[in-house]
């Protein structure tokens, strides 16, 4: 059962992460905190022309998060701001591809709300 | 290890394969505390206080025997036991009323870097109203409270020092003698928080002559929702009540109420009285089996559970080690984030906590002292009804996220 959550792409993500990186050039930041664990992830936005033109995120984090940070930082690179914004649970659910249980979900979806916050700082 | 306390616990019949390493967030409840409550419900209950009939007579009296027991095992007199909902409320209560006894020129709090945010935020509302200043006493390497600091820090300005005996993440057991004597020096007011400890040894408040100790019964084996101050009745009596209402009154008009005496004028409205007169069974359940009993029997386990993790590659324990600790034991696997290790114990039925166990401070400062970055970490915690076989079975389960996660 535990082997259907700790996936080889999510290993592989949480040891490899995507889009993990500090942008010196960005226009909107939001850091969110896990309020189960107290992991606080951070993201990054180069917004140009309503899209998204770069994306990193930072801070330690379970591998569900991580995982999570990595694939939708792919996801939404040149996705519109109103594509992103509508962006839901089942998205960030389909993405990852494994089963959720009700405990992990802050960690699958702290990106998401990181991401959405980085969003409405911008002004969006 | 030849006693079988788990025997006692129903949960674990119900349950035959848990491995619960999370006593130190709650504790499991005996057969007798559970058919106690079961009892009083289906057999006594009537509401406490004021009831001229036997039903209610009867529940009051047991609820006050309760008092009597409680100041027995602290070995306190009975009118310095207040009951609250949990050691959270004792510490508001404090926080709130404490300021009456403070005299002029002293404006300082002393705690520790390893206090549960439940006495340390009380205290961050105070200090902001009050215009105090926190102070906080640091840890050495070995994961102890530094008593040099200690010295230096606590002054004639301190008004209080607040302190937990046994930190709920390092396990580790405060010299409180020492921290009275210091606070004594500099006639500033103490403040035990007892919750990690009331369960693993003896407490004699006269002894340790601290003026208020604080703990919680779900902690200790009774039921959830009741707490317990004990304050030193000459302060009581100078401070004004916190939660005011039904039960704490002399008389009253209008305008103004007549307040009773201690413990009375800090108990509001309804209590838990069900789950007070439950826990006088847990205390006995504890008297029977005894400390010397209890201490013995969790320092084998403890040694052994240490002695395991150590084996264990890549581990960081956060711990002072056998005789400086109770049987709590935090640590992280490099490389493999606390949730995800409680994910892949839980799947094997062990339960663990992970994370920051309110206290995120203190969590900061682990990443500092360890050199290595901790956003939480992974607790065991044990109790009487944990076996050697329980921390086998954690061991196995470390390597097997250690084999998941390839390292």
């Amino acid at each position: 059962m535990i082997m259907e959550i700790y996936k080889e792409h999510i290993l592989d993500l949480y040891k490899n992460p995507q889009n993990k990186k500090i942008l010196n050039n960005f226009t909107s930041e939001f850091s969110k905190n896990n309020l189960i664990c107290g992991d606080t992830i951070q993201v990054q936005l180069l917004i140009q022309k309503e899209k998204i033109k770069d994306i990193g995120f930072s801070g330690d984090g379970c591998a569900i998060s991580q995982a999570s940070a990595s694939l939708l930082t792919d996801k939404i690179k040149n996705m519109s701001i109103k594509q992103i914004k509508n962006l839901t649970k089942e998205d960030v659910l389909e993405l990852l591809k494994i089963p959720i249980s009700y405990a992990r979900l802050n960690c699958a979806l702290l990106p998401l709300d990181a991401i959405k916050g980085a969003l409405e700082n911008a002004g969006n | 290890m030849k006693d079988n306390f788990k025997k006692d616990f129903p949960i674990f019949a119900n349950l035959p394969k848990l491995v619960y390493l999370d006593s130190a967030a709650t504790s499991q409840r005996p057969k007798v505390v559970i058919d106690a409550l079961k009892n009083f419900y289906e057999k006594e209950n009537a509401n406490i206080h004021r009831g001229i009939y036997t039903l209610s007579e009867e529940a009051t009296k047991n609820y006050e025997l309760v008092r009597e027991k409680i100041a027995d095992f602290i070995n306190a007199d009975t009118d310095e036991i207040i009951f609250t909902k949990n050691a959270t409320e004792g510490f508001n209560l404090l926080s709130n009323t404490i300021k009456e006894l403070i005299p002029n020129g002293k404006n300082e709090i002393v705690l520790t870097d390893m206090e549960h945010h439940s006495n340390l935020l009380p205290w961050q509302n105070f200090a902001k109203r009050y215009n105090f200043k926190l102070k906080f006493i640091p840890l050495t390497k070995n994961y102890e409270l530094d008593y040099d600091k200690a010295k230096e820090i606590i002054n004639k300005k301190t008004a209080i020092i607040s302190f937990t005996f046994v930190s709920n993440v390092l396990g580790t057991i405060n010299d409180a003698n020492k921290l009275i004597l210091l606070a004594n020096a500099q006639n500033a007011l103490t403040i035990i928080d007892a919750s990690q400890a009331i369960q693993h040894f003896k407490i004699n408040v006269k002894k340790l002559n601290c003026d208020f100790l604080v703990f919680s019964s779900h902690k200790m084996m009774g039921p959830t929702g009741v707490g317990v101050l004990y304050g030193k009745k000459k302060l009581l009596e100078k401070m004004p009540p916190f939660l005011v209402g039904g039960g704490t009154i002399d008389s009253v008009d209008y305008e103004n109420a007549v307040y009773l005496e201690p413990p009375r004028k800090f108990e509001a409205g309804t209590p838990n009285f069900a789950e007070v007169i439950a826990l006088g069974n847990s205390i006995d359940y504890l008297k029977h089996i005894s400390f010397d009993k209890i201490q013995k029997y969790e320092a084998e386990l403890f040694e052994y559970a240490l002695e395991k993790l150590h084996k264990i590659k890549n581990i960081k324990i956060y711990n002072p080690g056998k005789n400086k600790s109770a049987p709590v034991i935090s640590f992280n696997i490099q490389d493999i984030h606390p949730h995800d290790i409680a994910h892949i114990l839980n799947d094997k039925n062990i339960a663990i906590r992970a994370g920051h166990h309110c206290c995120m401070p203190l969590i900061k400062k682990l990443g500092i002292l360890g050199a290595c970055k901790v956003s939480g970490v992974c607790r065991a915690s044990l109790s009487i009804y944990n076996t050697k076989e329980d921390l086998d079975k954690l061991i196995a389960a470390l390597k097997k996220a250690q084999e998941i996660f390839g390292k």
